[in-house]
């Protein structure tokens, strides 16, 4: 995502505060600019997202329906969280909870900086794919790439031995290994 | 190691301040001494630039890293300049000395 929003939402004019805002994912946020505002295709605009089409669209209704949601029934918008990759250099505890940066690029982090805990995780786009479990598999002799959302596994090929990959642990790849012990 | 923590009140019990720029306290904790001092946020009525001011408040008194609930757009480039680490903690219920606690790990 380039371009997160510079303030934290928007609040209704004349209404008193009310406690359950809107919370717009910055996803969200971002399929409205890329598609409102920068006048963007679906297809571009998933492009540049890095995301499917049929997905961008879902982010993208959700988005407008969130808006509508707001505006009619006057509540105040808070951007917040989603699924999004800013910077690479941060970390995210799961012991704490807690998120920190690592402004000495040279060394290592190995342990949270708050509770100490190792069980920590660098926040980017790898995690994010291998959470989702998307990787393309080769058939022949299981060597495994992470899947680019805009290549198909069945396009990609098997850098060892030159054959035709599919997605792993789809029906497909199951399908393809059960061949294979036959 | 000094670490300053946004605080909302003056006393160990107070709790995590969700802001960073316009955060009531600053408590800054020195790993080595177990030294905390409790300094007023003078920067908190400013009409901006809050964060950057703040950030060089606490740099000035040798703090390597920062936590806070939030830290806002401006922080972050000044902060990796002058080499301090930022903790975002979500967890506002947390206070001052359960804080300190996790740093003393």
């Amino acid at each position: 995502m380039n371009n997160p929003p510079h303030f934290k939402g928007f609040r209704p004019i004349g209404l008193p505060e009310e406690n359950n805002p809107v919370v717009i994912n910055f996803e969200e946020y971002e399929a409205i600019r890329l598609s409102d505002f920068e006048f963007n295709g679906h297809v571009e605009a998933a492009q540049i997202m890095g995301v499917s089409r049929p997905t961008y669209t879902r982010i993208y209704e959700s988005a407008r329906r969130k808006v509508a949601q707001a505006f009619v029934l006057g509540k105040a918008i808070v951007f917040e969280g989603g699924k999004v990759y800013f910077d690479s250099e941060w970390y995210s505890c799961n012991k704490c909870g807690c998120w920190f940066n690592h402004p000495e690029k040279g060394e290592d982090i190995r342990n949270c900086t708050l509770c100490g805990s190792t069980n920590i995780e660098q926040y980017n786009e790898t995690i994010l794919q291998s959470k989702t479990g998307d990787s393309c598999v080769c058939p022949k002799c299981g060597n495994e790439k992470v899947h680019s959302k805009e290549t198909p596994c069945k396009d990609e090929i098997c850098s060892v031995c030159n054959s035709q990959m599919v997605r792993k642990s789809t029906p497909h790849h199951q399908g393809v290994k059960n061949n294979n012990c036959k | 190691m000094k670490v300053a923590i946004t605080s909302v009140g003056n006393s160990p019990d107070s709790r995590l301040d969700s802001r960073f720029g316009r955060c009531s306290y600053f408590v800054i904790y020195d790993t080595e001494t177990a030294a905390t001092e409790y300094i007023p946020n003078t920067n908190k009525e400013n009409i901006e630039g809050c964060g950057p001011a703040s950030v060089q408040f606490v740099a000035s008194k040798g703090v390597r890293k920062i936590v806070s609930g939030e830290f806002g757009a401006k922080v972050k480039a000044i902060s990796d300049s002058l080499q301090i680490q930022l903790i975002v903690l979500k967890d506002q219920e947390k206070s001052i000395s359960e804080i300190i606690q996790m740093l003393n790990h």
